[in-house]
């Protein structure tokens, strides 16, 4: 059965349309239109992550843990009674930290807010050095070499045999391995190691632009059946 | 010769691309075979429920014995159902379906979230009682009931203990080698392109008049690119305000944006201008990924920025920003650890830090005994994880046993 779209959905979508050329302009030169849509974008963003923040951050992982919230329950409007509660009151410990980055806007009391910023950035190398030492080292060790079976006798890509392709990793990683290594000059068999290690990271590179590249013209077509959807609506 | 290498580099490229998508086009799921309901299988048997090992408290292991009908008799179950509740007496109704999974399975961790107000919530310290149903074509089996178990937490993951090790192995290098670059020890750093040339890119926008812009990527402050990011960004300010000359500094974090205040203030400062310091050369646009993009490639357009400096964390926005730069004529320097993206600053970039690289670069930039220290740690600790992986490949060409996955799918020690 043929559906006809509402007027308030041709507008909008028409809309849409309006701003996707207005930042596909871009692609001639900059220009009113395109700064527009950049601005509105930007503003637009800006406004949502705020509220976002507000939903998703503040109010589940502080609001809520130093205060009751009740519903009205007729209309159901949000937060029409609140009252605080007192049994998890070390959450105002987070709370005098963000509130400490507000004196930023005071030149007297700007030193403030370096506290919880080192805090924070504290706390961020702390959790993050052990797991980037679990991503970055042990499981790349695990997996370059938990999948080799140097089996001669199966067929690998191209046909030709696993255990060449399996010799390959092995070369590939332990010279791009080498590529990385900063305390020794890139000079004599080292460097010429090195140069295979370089050459191992660009098919890498090579293989992962392609393969994004393709990803990226199906965004494009996603963006052209919408041109073409809002076409189909109009006419 | 180089055009041949380049020729073969490409083929290959293309090659592993096309593998690549074929190998994500033969993963797509096969249509669901028509469902018919036939008889009940058998229940499965032996119902064990246990805390869940090295979890925040909130995680349930529940094992069972597998059905007489999975995989023989009559072969009818095809997965198993796994209900959860905090009374064994409640009705069917109030049982809450946690998990499903497949024919051959006989253990489910039920991973709960720890605040209350969540659907999936599991309390901790709580008498929890579980449900195994055999699950046939349209049919389920008699239930398998246990319990009570309660989930409590544990002080130490113990499957941690490898990250554990190298940390330590590292932690020990790196005090090792700040000692040693305290008491003056040369500890050579190789040259790195990329870097050599910021101050080379400096000095064009200095000469040209033109601002640089620096822009830390979409990471948090937390990220380790992004810490990687503000060592340089201390130095290229510093240098910046010693040719006197301009920068802009876009942020898509607030909290990165305050601590990239700070770097470029302290380098002002250390090269005795702190009166040229702009606050709002340091500015937030918005934490969202692309409406970022918009801005910062509308800056690029309009103030034609001599260098465009990008170090840090970056995502699909490297090759928007860094294409833009080129239309702008801007020398570009880009360097960050998401082996994405690299590509894309390959290509469009005039120097790229690669991964790594990155890390090095503060290092090398500042010279500093703490951050020199910790880079001769790094290159050790790659030395030491290049013997282990020849050593457990050696052993396992000439034991011929698997004694490359025991290390790293069980606590082995």
């Amino acid at each position: 059965m043929e559906q006809t779209a509402s007027m308030a959905t041709q507008i909008w979508t028409t809309v849409g349309i309006l701003l996707t050329f207005c930042l596909f302009s871009f692609l001639y030169k900059d220009n009113p239109f395109y700064k527009f849509a950049e601005h509105l974008v930007v503003g637009v963003s800006v406004g949502y992550w705020a509220i976002l923040l507000y939903y998703n951050g503040i109010n589940p992982n502080l609001f809520s843990h130093l205060f009751v919230f009740t519903n009205d329950p007729t209309t159901g409007a949000e937060f029409n009674t609140w009252k605080p509660k007192f049994d998890e009151l070390y959450y105002l410990i987070p709370a005098l930290l963000g509130i400490a980055m507000w004196t930023r806007f005071s030149r007297k009391y700007a030193w403030i807010s370096r506290y919880p910023l080192a805090l924070y950035l504290g706390i961020s190398s702390g959790i993050a050095i052990p797991v980037t030492m679990k991503n970055n080292v042990l499981t790349q060790l695990r997996g370059t070499v938990v999948g080799l079976g140097f089996d001669w006798s199966t067929s690998g890509f191209l046909g030709v045999p696993q255990s060449i392709w399996d010799i390959i990793v092995i070369l590939g990683t332990i010279s791009s391995l080498i590529y990385f290594f900063f305390s020794k000059e890139h000079k004599g068999a080292w460097g010429g190691a090195a140069r295979l290690g370089i050459y191992t990271l660009m098919i890498g590179f090579g293989a992962t632009f392609g393969y994004t590249v393709m990803a990226r013209i199906s965004l494009l077509i996603n963006r052209i059946q919408f041109i073409r959807d809002w076409w189909n609506m109009i006419s | 010769m180089k055009y041949i290498i380049l020729l073969f580099l490409t083929c290959l490229s293309l090659c592993l691309s096309q593998a690549l998508l074929a190998q994500t086009a033969s993963s797509d799921p096969p249509a669901e075979a028509a469902l018919v309901p036939s008889e009940p299988p058998a229940p499965p048997s032996n119902v064990r429920v246990s805390d869940l090992a090295n979890d925040d408290g909130h995680g349930i292991r529940v094992t069972w014995d597998l059905s007489p009908d999975d995989g023989a008799g009559r072969s009818s179950v095809i997965s198993y159902d796994i209900y959860r509740t905090l009374n064994p007496n409640d009705p069917d109704s109030l049982w809450k379906k946690v998990g499903t999974v497949v024919l051959g399975v006989r253990t489910y961790a039920d991973r709960g979230e720890r605040e209350p107000g969540s659907g999936s919530y599991l309390p901790k310290h709580t008498n929890l009682y579980y449900r195994v149903y055999a699950v046939g074509a349209g049919v389920r089996s008699a239930v398998a009931t246990a319990g009570p178990a309660q989930a409590t937490d544990d002080w130490f993951n113990t499957m941690k203990v490898p990250e554990l090790i190298f940390c330590l192995v590292f932690l020990v290098l790196t005090v090792r080698f700040i000692n040693m670059a305290k008491k003056g020890i040369d500890l050579y750093v190789r040259p790195l392109a990329g870097i050599e040339a910021i101050d080379e890119a400096i000095g064009r926008a200095t000469e040209m008049g033109k601002p640089i812009l620096y822009v830390l990527g979409i990471g948090t402050a937390g990220d380790i690119a992004t810490i990687a990011s503000f060592t340089v960004l201390g130095r290229v300010a510093r240098k910046v305000a010693e040719y006197q000359t301009s920068m802009i500094v876009p942020c898509c974090d607030p909290v990165v944006m305050t601590i990239a205040q700070e770097t470029v203030k302290t380098g002002y400062a250390d090269a005795g201008r702190p009166d040229a310091y702009k606050e709002d050369s340091v500015y937030y646009v918005t934490s969202q990924q692309f409406p970022f993009v918009a801005a910062v490639n509308g800056t690029i357009l309009r103030e034609k920025p001599a260098t465009n400096i990008y170090l840090g964390y970056f995502a699909a926005e490297s090759l928007l920003l860094a294409e833009t730069g080129v239309l702008a004529g801007s020398i570009q320097i880009a360097g960050t650890d998401q082996v994405s993206q690299l590509p894309f600053f390959v290509v469009a970039c005039d120097y790229t830090l690669l991964g790594e690289e990155l890390y090095a670069a503060s290092a090398y930039l500042g010279r500093e005994p703490l951050l020199l220290g910790t880079l001769k740690a790094q290159d050790y600790l790659k030395a030491i994880v290049l013997v282990c992986m020849v050593a457990l490949l050696a052993l396992r060409m000439i034991t011929g046993a698997d004694v490359i996955s025991k290390p790293f799918d069980a606590p082995w020690w």
